[in-house]
């Protein structure tokens, strides 16, 4: 590592153990939050510079971005403060990390030397990726390639992870329709915010575009694209209103979509299976195993970028249609 | 050596700190936000592991050579979002305790349960 | 051609099922459509059994790449039982679903019911099939992420904080179980089972991979909830709908049992986790401190449930005292008891919640007079107390019988004496809700209650039946449990 990419790493790492400590001081729940907001922020500068451009970006997007938006949903109807409470041993916690971290410190005074390229790491598996997947797989981007295509099937249990995730919110809060709430009266116009949202809104969704199809060759992907895509609805949510909102990506239309892409995925992988490969083989799916990656790829990666739109999008409406109840 | 070390170090540090708000605190959007900090320093041990010297970010491109290891990027990917579909559900989990309890504090919490379970007893 | 992808199709079937379940808006067709995938699900684990019940290992390459570039799973007799366990409980149990949760979860929530056990179904059996280390996590979170949905769908408001619970335990665990995962990857450069498995030996004595070992054990603890990490076990027992009490209570811990074999004896290999980590010292304290204790503690519970879960805690004890006995005869007991285990814990649940639907809830007392009331009922929960105790003809003795057989191999026989002091346990609180349900009188005050419906005492009465016909023809258990004990010890006894 450059001797000036060192000094931004240990700046930064620096910088997250004092963001680290006010999380762990503080008492304001905001605070707290905002804080964790910064650090997911920070640590996507790290890996940045540690040559991880696809997670900086997936970190950025959802760690300081999703992730804050639902925290702040939530002590929105939570509260802001901490009560004080009687003090209580926190021995027990202090003896448990204290063991942990010494186990880990240990387990590291053996690890190999940080960025040494003879590391087992990139002696035995990696070498592949970074030299056959171009040829292979016939995409640049050799995350893209690993993500998709080698380590496809972890990919497709990703994406069910978050269908499971929409399962289990869907479950425990629901979407509440405004409309049929007599009470309901429509929030203030807020004309500034609404023009300015209104401009923004169309690139956002152009770069959602860009970032879902230029994955191959660049950082981003289906994920990226979809949590960037559901931040445009949010962005409209949170300047008109969450009916109006609704009325535009209704949720019913939105819960289908979300199932529709995670079995654009599995889909994907039958046909290979009917097609005399195995799940998920590309090569099968035309008659140039490149054209039959290159197919594959982009189809799955729709599909991601599809539930996890519609995931973000309904998430985010499940959380503030309840908060609006009891304001 | 130690400078070898420092990052892993460092990354340990902020490991055990989200360990410690996880199990210490007792507000329970403060544990799911030691929650996140735990995990964002796991993925910060895996990126730190597949960095390599003079390399570049994995995206083959003319005239380079050496690039850092895709894999546990694409490792971390998923373990990003896996943490976020935890993290909204635990956040659902505690929009629903506040609604049954109407609080967010763990002893306040296993107090009424404590009660509830006398009661059942009774 | 369909037998060649059956490994895959074991995973992927149910996989896919979820969202085609969430799709379908009618909530009857929804759950036909679960309850025949479960069927489903329950062949392909009988075919796999059959491929490799003699000792055959079978390889799926995912995307055609081949290991340990690609993801591959791969079944051995080991994981094939564990798959035929998993699979045939859920065939039993999301068919007595549906009527079961007509009274317990509001009708607006059963297509998100069906969708969440099929996905936990299928977590859970992807992470017993899979043969690759990371993405056991993924289908670990995906089984967890469910069950923290469907314990939280308890009607009690109890069932939240539990499934809270729940959750920050289990992420603890997943989050250790990454760590170990990561370090073996740091210091290996891979992820593939069988490929770590290759290469550990190598390196005996790095510290990294010592400290890889204890978060590997840590985690999976956390998941098969070993004392003292067992904490979040009980409420979520106690408080999920019965069916999912009945589903989770005899297949989750089972599949996280399974996960700490495959890592002590397949990828660190016996002679690493037992000789030179000696982990055996550090699960048998525990294992008999599990037994004692939650076994106590089972004594002092008015919800039957709760009472359940505490037995449960005690069980998984008795399946990690058979690990630490170190010897095939100890690890046969525990891989019998697995089997064992799930039957009567499954058919105690299911027989509960027949219970809870008649009489609305399943503590000690409600259920006074109930043996008059609801005879066939109340006979199920006879039979399934007397396997949980270890009579025999039922299958509670088998692996008891296994158990105790080992301790005395060993010579250990203060442990001979525990387990028969902790059946005897078994038998004081298993007693007092017989007891109950049989010497006392129905409350004159009490509503009348009449039997419960055959859609709910069939499947009961199957797993109940299982009970015997396993205790008294326990052929195909053993033999199954003993190759695969031989297998893991892989012929070279320690």
């Amino acid at each position: 590592m450059s001797a000036i990419n060192l000094l931004i790493d240990i700046v930064l790492l620096t910088m997250l153990v004092f963001t680290t400590i006010a999380i762990v001081r503080s008492r304001s729940l905001f605070a707290i939050v905002m804080l964790s907001g910064i650090y997911s922020l920070l640590s996507a500068n790290i890996f940045v510079v540690l040559d991880a451009v696809d997670v900086a970006f997936t970190e950025a997007a959802v760690g300081a971005g999703i992730s804050t938006v639902l925290m702040l949903a939530t002590i929105g109807i939570t509260g802001y403060e901490q009560k004080k409470r009687r003090s209580i041993s926190r021995i027990t916690p202090l003896i448990v990390v204290f063991i942990t971290g010494a186990v880990l410190v240990y387990g590291t005074l053996d690890m190999p030397a940080f960025t040494n390229p003879s590391n087992p790491v990139h002696e035995h598996v990696a070498p592949r990726f970074i030299e056959q997947s171009p040829t292979e797989v016939g995409i640049p981007n050799m995350v893209t390639s690993v993500l998709a295509s080698y380590r496809g099937y972890d990919t497709m249990g990703e994406v069910i992870v978050v269908f499971a995730a929409l399962i289990g919110v869907l479950s425990l809060l629901g979407i509440r329709e405004k409309k049929t709430d007599p009470v309901y009266t429509e929030p203030p116009p807020r004309p500034i915010l609404q023009v300015m949202a209104k401009f923004m809104i169309p690139f956002i969704i152009l770069f959602a575009l860009y970032v879902q199809f230029h994955g191959d060759f660049g950082p981003g992907g289906g994920f990226q694209a979809g949590v960037i895509f559901s931040v445009a609805i949010i962005l409209y949510t949170l300047t008109f209103s969450q009916q109006d909102a609704m009325d535009l990506v209704p949720p019913w239309v939105l819960k289908r979509l979300a199932a529709l892409g995670v079995l654009i995925y599995g889909g994907t992988g039958v046909v290979s299976l009917l097609k005399g490969g195995n799940f998920l083989d590309y090569n099968v799916l035309a008659h140039d195993p490149i054209h039959g990656q290159h197919y594959g790829i982009l189809i799955i990666e729709f599909g991601v970028g599809l539930t996890v739109a519609c995931v973000m999008i309904l998430i985010f409406f499940a959380f503030i249609s309840r908060g609006d109840k009891n304001p | 050596m130690i400078l070898d070390l420092y990052n892993y170090w460092v990354v340990i540090f902020l490991m055990m700190s989200g360990f410690y708000t996880l199990i210490a605190s007792n507000h329970l959007i403060k544990k799911i936000v030691g929650l996140n900090i735990f995990q964002s320093s796991v993925f910060m041990l895996y990126i730190s592991m597949g960095k390599v010297a003079g390399g570049t970010a994995p995206i083959a491109a003319e005239g380079i050579d050496t690039y850092s290891n895709p894999l546990p990027h694409v490792l971390i990917l998923t373990a990003i979002v896996v943490g976020i579909a935890t993290t909204s559900l635990a956040l659902a989990l505690v929009i629903r305790i506040k609604e049954s309890y109407d609080t967010v504090q763990e002893n306040e919490i296993l107090e009424l349960d404590r009660i509830s379970d006398e009661e059942t007893q009774a | 051609m369909i037998n060649e992808h059956l490994p895959a199709l074991q995973v992927v079937v149910p996989l896919l099922a979820a969202p085609i379940c969430f799709l379908i808006l009618n909530n009857r067709l929804s759950w036909l459509f679960a309850s025949l995938v479960s069927w489903l699900c329950f062949a392909m684990a009988i075919l796999l059994v059959m491929e490799v019940k003699d000792g055959a290992v079978l390889h799926y390459e995912f995307g055609g790449w081949a290991p340990p570039w690609g993801i591959e799973y791969s079944v051995d007799v080991l994981n094939a039982y564990v798959l035929l366990i998993v699979s045939g409980i859920a065939a039993v149990v999301f068919p007595y679903s549906w009527t079961s949760i007509q009274k317990e979860i509001p009708e607006s929530h059963h297509r998100i019911y069906f969708t969440a056990m099929m996905l936990c179904l299928a977590g859970l059996l992807g992470m017993t099939i899979t043969g690759d280390a990371f993405n056991l996590f993924v289908l670990l979170e995906i089984s967890s992420l469910s069950s923290y949905t469907l314990i939280s769908l308890g009607r009690d408001r109890r069932a939240l904080t539990a499934s809270f619970q729940y959750l920050i335990m289990g992420t603890i665990g997943a989050t250790f179980i990454l760590i170990g995962v990561g370090l073996l990857y740091a210091l290996t450069g891979t992820l593939n089972m069988a490929d770590l498995a290759s290469k550990i030996p190598a390196l005996e004595g790095s510290r990294t991979l010592q400290a890889a070992f204890a978060f590997l054990v840590v985690g999976f603890g956390l998941k098969l909830a070993m004392f003292p990490l067992h904490l979040w076990l009980p409420n979520a027992y106690a408080f999920a709908p019965s069916a999912v009490s009945a589903f989770i209570g005899s297949t989750a811990t089972k599949v996280a049992i399974y996960a700490l074999l495959r890592f002590l004896y397949t990828v660190f290999g016996a002679d690493f986790s037992f000789n030179f980590m000696q982990v055996q010292w550090l699960l048998m304290p525990l294992a008999v401190a599990s037994i004692l204790f939650a076994s106590m503690v089972a004594m002092f519970q008015d919800g039957i449930k709760r009472l359940l879960a505490y037995s449960s805690v005690a069980q998984i004890g008795y399946m990690l005292l058979g690990i630490s006995l170190v010897n095939i005869t100890g690890l046969t007991g525990t891989l019998l008891h697995l089997f064992n285990h799930a039957l009567m814990k499954g058919g105690l649940f299911l027989t509960l919640g027949a219970i809870a639907y008649r009489v609305g809830d399943t503590r000690v007392k409600s259920i006074a007079g109930l043996g008059q009331a609801m005879p066939f009922t109340m006979g199920a929960f006879v039979v399934g107390a007397l396997s949980l105790i270890g009579v025999p003809l039922t299958v509670g003795f088998i692996s008891k019988w296994y158990l105790i057989l080992a301790t005395l191999e060993k010579g250990y026989w203060p442990l001979t004496v525990l387990i028969i002091i902790s059946s005897l346990m078994a038998v004081v609180y298993t007693w007092r809700i017989i007891e109950t349900a049989y010497f006392q009188e129905r409350p004159a005050n009490a509503p009348e209650v009449k039997e419960a419906p055959l859609s709910l005492l069939i499947p009961a009465w199957t797993l109940i039946a299982a009970n015997l016909y396993f205790g008294i023809n326990s052929r195909l258990s053993t033999d199954l449990a003993t190759g695969a004990a031989k297998m893991l010890f892989g012929g070279s006894l320690l």
